[in-house]
C-alpha cells in the first residue's frame, strides 16, 4: 500500500496542475458578455420550470397553459387577454422588444433538487433569461437563490411562504401572488363576523416552513380580534392519516379547527376532520367551524363536499367580474375549456410583467428589468391597482376570502368569494417582525 | 385515559390499512420469495377500481339549460347521469351513494385478473433472478401502472365519498360512561376495521382450512419437496398471487373514503408495508398482521401532544424508531422464520 | 502503472479519457439542429453524471463487492451537502474545507449506522439503514432546521459570519480560486462546447476515486468483501470474522456518498433535505441495479441513464415534438405527436419505468451487459471474449436462497 501513497499524492498534484491550467480560459470568457444569456438572435427563451409529476403535477399543468397562453399574447396571437386591461401600454404584441418570444419546460417535480437542475438546464443549456412558475415555497426560495446566483430573473408562481419576501428575498427575484401574513390579515375580520370574537382555535400546521410562517400569521391575526389560540400541533409532512391529529380536537375546549396544510395534506386532513363529524358537533354552545386559511382550485376539488362552507383564502378567482379577469378567463376558457386557476393566472401575469419591465427598460439585462419592476404600479391584471414593492419584491393588491360553495353546479365553482379584502388592509411595513432578517442584497446580471 | 382509548382506535384503524397491505406483500414475499415493490401500486389501483366504478356509474348525457350560463356565458351544460333516468332519481342516487361498497365486487375479479397477468407475464420469470433484479423489475412496473393512472385521472386527488349513512361518527364515550364528545370515532373508520378483520380472518382461515390451503403453506415451507409430490404447485403461487393483489386491492377499494385517492399514493405506503411486513418477521403472516397493528397504535401515540411535547418530533420517527428497536432485539423481527430473506 | 495490471491500466486510461472529453461526447449535435434537445454536454448535467457517478461507484463497493443491500445511502448524501454548505457559512466558499469535512461527517455517520445495521443480513440490514435514512429526512425536514433549514434547503445568508472571506475572494464556490459555475465556451462550426471548471473538478475526483475503487476491487480485501457476498458461513468456519470487512466496506462506501454530496453542494450551494429521502436512497440502488451490480463501470452508466432521462426527456413538451414532426402531413404530424406525447415531458417517468423493465428482462446483467454483447457483436468474439469478461467482472451471484 505504500507505493500506492505516493501514486495518490502524485494524482492531486496532477489534478492541482490540471485545475489550475482549466482557470485560465476564464478570464477573456467573463467579460464577453454584457449579461448573461443575451438574446442575440430574433427570439428571446423564457424558461417555464412547473412540477410536471408528482402531487402537484396537475397545478404545474395549469400553470404550464397560462404560461403558454402567455407567450401567445406576447407574439400576438389569440385575442390578447389581459394585454388589453393592462394599464402599462409598453407591450405592442410583436414579442419582447421585437423578439419573437420561445419558451422551454421543466419539471420541479416539487423538490428543491430538481427544480434546480431543471433551472440550471434551462439557463446553461437553453438560454433562459428568466424563470418562472412553481408550486411552493420551498422550491421557489431554492430556485429564487439559484436565479440570483446566476444571473437571470425568477418570477415566482406559487408561493405563499412569508419568507419568499421576507428571510429569503433576493434582488433577482419578484413574487406576484400574495402570503401568508396577507391571508390572516384578509381572513381575520372576516370570521370575526361569521363566527364572533369569542373563539378558541385549534391549529394543526404542516411541520415545515411554510406551515409555521403560515401559522404565525394566521394565530397573530385572529388572536388580535380577540379568538384564542388552544394549541398548536405540528404534523409530519409525509402524514397521509391525520385522524390521530383530529380525534383530540373536540376535546381540546376548542371550537374551530384550522388546517395550516397545503395540497394532499390539506386534502386529507380536511377529508379526515369533516369524517369525524366535527362540523355537526356543538362546543361551548357554538357551531364548530374548520377553517382552511389558504385555498387552491385544484385542492378544493379533490375534498369534494368537504370544503362546503369552509372558510379561506385566495390571490384570485377566475369568479372574479373585473376587466382583466373577464379577458383572462375567456382566452384562457376558450382555449382550454375550463376556467383558469390561481396559480395559472400568477403565472401569466408574472410572464406579461416580465415582458413589460423588458419593454418598458429597454433591455433584457437583469438589472435593469429589476429597475423597471420595483416600484412599479399597475392595474387591470385582476387585483386591482398593484404595487411591486422596492424593499421585497412583494406584489400588494387585493387578497380574496373565499368559502366552499353550498351547492356547486360544476367541479369549477366549488369555492365563492365571500370579500374583495381591499389592499390597504393587508398591506405591511417592510420590516415586519415576520419578515425580518432578509436582505434583497444587489441585482446580478450574471456578468 | 379518554385520549389513549382515542388512540388506541385510531391506532387499529391505521393498523389495519397497514396490516392489510403487509398480509398481501408477505403472502407474495412468502410463497413465491419475490420482492414485490409494485404491492403499492396494487393498493392504488383498488382505491383507483372505486373511483372508476364511482366515475362509470356517473356517466352522463348532457343536456344545455339556456336559462342558466357557464363561465364563459355559453348555455349552461347540464349533466344527468343515465342510471339517476334509468331508475329515477331515489334509486339512481342511492346507487350513485353506494359506490364505494358497490367497489369491491368490482375490484375482485379486476384485482384478480391483474395479479394474474402480473404474475403469469412478469413475475414468473423472475422466481429465479437475484432480489435486486425483482426489486428493479416490479419498481419499473410500479412506476408505470402510476403513471398509466395519472395519464387517466391526473394528479389530483379525487374525492370518493363513504355513503351518507355512514357519515359522521359515534360517540364512543358516551356508551362506556364519559362524557359526551370524548371518545368519538367516524363510522366509516369502524367499517373500515371490521371489514379489515373479516379479510385477515378469511385468508387465515382458507390457508388454514382448506386443502389449497394447506398446499400452499406446505410449499412456502418446502417448495421441492411438494413439487416432487407431484402437485403443480405453480398454478396454486399464480392463484396465491390473485388473492395477495385482491387483498390489496380491497385494501384500497375501502380506503378511497378515508383519503382521496391519487396516484402516488401507493408509494407513499410502500415504504412503510416493507417496514411493517420486515418487522412482523419475514414468511410470516401473523407477524405482518400483528406488526401491522403494533405500528398503527404506537404512530398514533407519537402523535398525542402529551407525547410530542415530552419529545418533539417523536411522531415523524416513530415508525422507524421502533423498526430499529425491535430488530436489534429480535433478529428476525417478532415472527420471521430462519433464512428467509436473510442472505 | 499505478499498481495495476496491464489490463486494468488501459481500462483506468479509457476511463480517463472519456471522462476528460465528456463534453465533446455529449454534444454530438450542433446547435441548431432539431435533436439539439438530446444534447447534455452542460455543466449542471455532467456535473451530475460524475457526482452520481461517484455515488453508485461507492454504492457498488458495499453491494456489488458484499451483497449487502442498504436503503439508506441518500443520508450520507445529505449529511455530505449539509457539512459543505456549513463550511460556507462559517469560513468562505472555498470547497476544500466542506468537502474534507464531508468526507469525515459521512464516514462517522456511517460509521455508526454500519456498527448498527450490520448487526443483521438481508433484508432486516435494507430496512434497518432504510429506518435509520428515513428518520435522518424526517428530522432535517422539520425537529432540525436550525441545522437544515428544512424545507427551504440550507444555504448561505448575507448575514452569515463567513470568517475567511475576504475583499476578492469569489462569492460561489470555488477551489483555491477556480470559480465552480465559471465555464470556457468553444465553438466549432455549429457546435458548441461547454468546458466548466465544475465539470473537471468533479470529474478528476470521479478518476481519483474510481482508481481507488479499481485498486478496492483487486485487492485481497476486494476479495474478502466477495467472499463474504459469496458464502458468509464458510468464511465464519474459517476463523474469519466478516464484520470488520463489511463494517469497512460500508463506512468507505458512505464517505463516497458523502464526497459526492458534498460535490452536489460544491456545484451548487444548496442542500434540501429531499437529498435524504428514501427515493435518493431508492434511486442509487436502481442506478447500480441498472447498470450491473459489481461490475466497475456499470454503476456509472446506470447513474447517467437515470440523470440523462430525468434532465432531457422531462424537458421535451408538445411544441417541442410538433417542431419535430412538422415535416409531416397535418393529420399524420399531429397523430405522432399524440403517440410520443405520454412519453415525454410529464410522462418521463413512464419511459423510465418502461426501460427498467425492459432493462432487467432483456439484460440481467444491466446495461454493462447490453456493451459487453454489442462489443462482442462488433468485434466479433463470442465465447472467448465472454470469459475475459467474466474474470474481469465479478460473476452476478443469486440471492436466492
Amino acid at each position: 500500500m505504500s507505493k500506492f501513497q505516493i501514486n495518490r499524492r502524485s494524482l492531486i498534484k496532477s489534478g492541482a496542475a490540471i485545475g489550475a491550467g482549466l482557470a485560465l480560459p476564464t478570464i477573456f470568457t467573463s467579460s464577453a458578455r454584457a449579461y448573461l444569456n443575451e438574446p442575440k438572435g430574433d427570439t428571446v427563451t423564457l424558461g417555464f420550470n412547473v412540477p410536471q409529476t408528482g402531487p402537484y403535477a396537475d397545478e404545474g399543468l395549469d400553470e404550464l397553459r397560462a404560461q403558454e397562453l402567455a407567450v401567445q399574447h406576447l407574439n400576438g396571437e389569440g385575442d390578447g387577454g389581459m394585454l388589453n386591461t393592462f394599464s402599462s401600454k409598453a407591450l405592442k404584441g410583436n414579442g419582447i422588444l421585437g423578439k419573437k418570444v420561445q419558451f422551454v419546460t421543466g419539471d420541479t417535480q416539487t423538490k428543491s433538487d430538481a427544480a434546480r437542475a431543471s433551472a440550471k438546464s434551462m439557463i446553461e443549456k437553453d438560454g433562459a433569461i428568466m424563470i418562472n412558475g412553481g408550486s411552493s415555497s420551498g422550491v421557489a426560495v431554492a430556485v429564487q437563490g439559484l436565479c440570483q446566483e446566476a444571473g437571470v430573473i425568477f418570477m415566482a408562481g406559487l408561493t405563499h411562504s412569508n419568507d419568499t419576501t421576507g428571510k429569503d428575498k433576493k434582488a433577482n427575484g419578484f413574487r406576484h401572488f400574495f402570503n401568508a401574513y396577507m391571508s390572516g390579515a384578509a381572513l381575520a375580520p372576516v370570521l370575526a363576523k361569521a363566527y364572533g370574537t369569542d373563539r378558541r382555535a385549534y391549529h394543526l400546521t404542516a411541520d415545515y416552513t411554510w406551515g409555521w410562517t403560515q401559522q404565525e400569521s394566521i394565530a397573530t391575526a385572529t388572536e388580535a380580534m380577540g379568538w384564542e389560540t388552544v394549541n398548536n400541533v405540528l404534523t409530519p409532512l409525509a402524514s397521509t392519516d391525520f385522524s390521530s391529529y383530529i380525534a383530540p380536537v373536540l376535546n381540546s375546549g376548542a371550537d374551530v379547527l384550522i388546517l395550516n396544510h397545503y395540497g394532499g395534506n390539506m386534502v386529507n386532513s380536511l377529508t379526515n376532520a369533516v369524517q369525524f363529524g366535527l362540523r355537526d358537533k356543538m362546543v361551548n354552545g357554538k357551531q364548530f367551524e374548520i377553517i382552511v386559511p389558504l385555498y387552491s382550485e385544484l385542492m378544493a376539488a379533490g375534498a369534494g363536499a368537504n370544503v362546503r362552507g369552509v372558510y379561506g383564502s385566495m390571490n384570485w378567482n377566475w369568479q372574479l367580474q373585473d376587466e382583466g379577469s373577464k379577458a383572462f378567463v375567456k382566452s384562457f376558457g376558450e382555449k382550454y375549456g375550463r376556467p383558469p386557476s390561481n396559480s395559472a393566472h400568477t403565472c401569466y401575469v408574472q410572464t406579461l410583467l416580465y415582458a413589460d419591465a423588458v419593454e418598458r427598460a429597454g433591455t433584457f439585462d437583469p438589472c435593469g428589468v429589476v429597475e423597471a419592476l420595483e416600484g412599479f404600479e399597475f392595474d387591470g391584471m385582476g387585483n386591482g391597482p398593484t404595487l411591486y414593492r422596492a424593499d421585497d419584491h412583494q406584489c400588494f393588491k387585493d387578497v380574496l376570502v373565499m368559502k366552499g360553495a353550498d351547492n356547486p353546479t360544476n367541479e369549477y365553482d366549488t369555492l365563492e368569494i365571500v370579500e374583495v379584502t381591499p389592499r390597504a388592509q393587508v398591506e405591511y411595513a417592510p420590516d415586519h417582525p415576520m419578515f425580518a432578517g432578509g436582505d434583497l442584497g444587489k441585482c446580478n446580471s450574471g456578468a | 385515559m379518554d385520549a389513549i382509548i382515542l388512540q388506541v382506535l385510531n391506532g387499529l384503524d391505521k393498523g389495519s390499512a397497514y396490516a392489510l397491505i403487509a398480509l398481501g406483500l408477505t403472502l407474495i414475499f412468502g410463497t413465491l420469495g419475490v420482492v414485490n415493490f409494485a404491492h403499492g401500486a396494487l393498493f392504488m389501483l383498488g382505491s383507483f377500481c372505486a373511483v372508476t366504478l364511482q366515475k362509470l356509474l356517473s356517466l352522463s348525457f348532457t343536456v344545455e339549460d339556456p336559462t342558466q350560463k357557464d363561465f364563459l356565458g355559453n348555455p349552461l351544460k347540464v349533466d344527468t347521469p343515465y342510471i339517476v333516468s334509468w331508475f329515477g332519481d331515489a334509486t339512481g342516487n342511492a346507487i350513485l351513494n353506494w359506490s364505494v361498497p358497490l367497489a369491491i365486487l368490482f375490484a375482485i375479479p379486476v384485482m384478480l385478473l391483474v395479479g394474474y397477468v402480473m404474475e403469469r407475464g412478469l413475475i414468473k420469470h423472475f422466481y429465479k433472478r437475484p432480489h435486486a433484479d425483482q426489486i428493479l423489475v416490479t419498481f419499473g412496473l410500479a412506476i408505470v401502472i402510476q403513471e398509466i393512472v395519472k395519464y387517466f385521472y391526473g394528479a389530483n386527488p379525487i374525492p370518493t365519498p363513504a355513503p351518507d349513512v355512514f357519515r359522521g361518527s359515534v360517540d364512543f364515550g358516551v356508551m362506556i360512561g364519559f362524557a359526551q364528545n370524548e371518545i368519538i370515532y367516524p363510522y366509516w373508520r369502524l367499517v373500515y376495521f371490521l371489514f379489515s378483520a373479516v379479510i385477515i380472518g378469511a385468508v387465515f382461515a382458507f390457508l388454514r382450512f382448506t386443502t389449497f390451503g394447506m398446499v400452499v403453506r406446505a410449499g412456502m415451507a418446502d417448495r421441492e419437496t411438494v413439487g416432487l409430490l407431484g402437485i403443480n404447485i405453480d398454478k396454486r403461487f399464480t392463484i396465491m398471487f390473485g388473492i395477495a393483489a385482491a387483498v390489496a386491492g380491497l385494501a384500497g377499494v375501502m380506503y378511497a373514503p378515508i383519503n382521496s385517492p391519487n396516484y402516488h399514493m401507493g408509494m407513499d405506503f410502500l415504504v412503510l408495508s416493507f417496514v411493517v411486513v420486515v418487522v412482523g418477521g419475514m414468511g410470516s403472516l401473523p407477524g405482518a398482521v400483528l406488526a401491522g397493528f403494533l405500528l398503527g397504535i404506537l404512530e398514533s401515540f407519537a402523535s398525542m401532544n402529551e407525547v410530542k411535547s415530552i419529545i418533539p418530533g417523536i411522531d415523524q420517527i416513530i415508525i422507524y424508531l421502533v423498526a430499529i428497536i425491535i430488530l436489534l432485539t429480535r433478529p428476525r423481527g417478532l415472527m420471521g422464520r430462519k433464512g428467509v430473506m436473510e442472505e | 502503472m499505478l499498481g495495476l495490471s496491464k489490463k486494468d491500466t488501459t481500462f483506468l486510461l479509457v476511463v480517463i479519457f472519456l471522462t476528460l472529453a465528456t463534453p465533446i461526447l455529449l454534444q454530438p449535435f450542433p446547435e441548431n439542429s432539431a435533436l439539439a434537445q438530446f444534447n447534455a454536454g452542460y455543466p449542471d448535467l455532467m456535473q451530475r453524471f460524475a457526482i452520481f457517478g461517484i455515488f453508485a461507484i461507492g454504492f457498488n463497493i458495499l453491494f456489488g463487492l458484499t451483497g449487502y443491500l442498504s436503503f439508506g445511502h441518500a443520508a450520507f448524501l445529505g449529511v455530505g451537502s449539509y457539512s459543505v454548505v456549513w463550511m460556507y457559512k462559517l469560513l468562505n466558499y472555498n470547497v476544500l474545507p466542506g468537502l474534507v469535512l464531508a468526507i469525515v461527517m459521512s464516514g462517522l455517520f456511517a460509521l455508526f449506522i454500519g456498527y448498527i445495521s450490520l448487526r443483521r443480513s438481508g433484508i432486516y440490514f435494507s430496512i434497518l439503514t432504510l429506518a435509520f435514512a428515513q428518520m435522518s429526512f424526517n428530522l432535517a425536514y422539520s425537529v432540525l432546521t436550525p441545522l437544515t433549514n428544512g424545507e427551504t434547503g440550507l444555504q448561505v445568508y448575507n448575514n452569515d459570519p463567513q470568517v475567511l472571506m475576504s475583499e476578492g475572494s469569489p462569492t460561489s464556490p470555488h477551489f483555491f480560486g477556480i470559480v465552480m459555475n465559471e465555464a470556457t465556451k468553444v465553438d466549432v462550426g455549429g457546435w458548441q462546447f461547454t468546458f466548466s471548471n465544475g465539470y473537471y473538478f468533479c470529474a478528476i475526483i470521479a478518476i481519483i476515486v474510481f482508481y481507488l475503487s479499481l485498486r478496492i476491487f483487486r485487492s485481497p480485501f476486494g476479495i474478502m468483501l466477495r467472499a463474504i457476498k459469496t458464502n458468509q458461513t464458510r468464511m465464519n468456519y474459517t476463523g474469519l470474522n466478516p464484520r470488520p470487512y463489511t463494517l469497512a466496506a460500508f463506512v468507505i462506501s458512505g464517505m463516497y456518498a458523502g464526497l459526492a454530496g458534498g460535490l452536489l453542494a460544491a456545484m451548487d450551494p444548496l442542500a434540501g433535505a429531499e437529498r435524504m429521502q428514501w427515493t435518493a436512497s431508492g434511486e442509487v440502488v436502481l442506478m447500480t441495479i441498472l447498470g450491473g451490480a459489481g461490475t466497475l463501470m456499470g454503476p456509472v452508466l446506470g447513474a447517467g441513464f437515470i440523470k440523462y432521462f430525468e434532465n432531457i426527456f422531462s424537458k421535451i413538451n408538445d411544441s417541442i415534438l410538433h417542431s419535430w414532426f412538422s415535416a409531416l402531413p397535418d393529420g399524420l404530424e399531429d397523430f405522432v405527436v399524440f403517440v410520443f406525447h405520454p412519453f415525454i415531458g410529464k410522462g418521463w417517468h413512464l419511459t423510465l419505468g418502461l426501460l427498467f423493465m425492459l432493462v432487467v428482462i432483456f439484460l440481467p446483467g444491466g446495461l454493462i451487459e447490453g456493451g459487453n454483447r454489442i462489443w462482442n457483436v462488433i468485434s466479433g468474439k463470442n465465447r472467448k471474449k465472454k470469459r475475459d469478461e467474466a474474470a474481469h467482472h465479478p460473476k452476478p451471484t443469486s440471492h436466492v436462497n
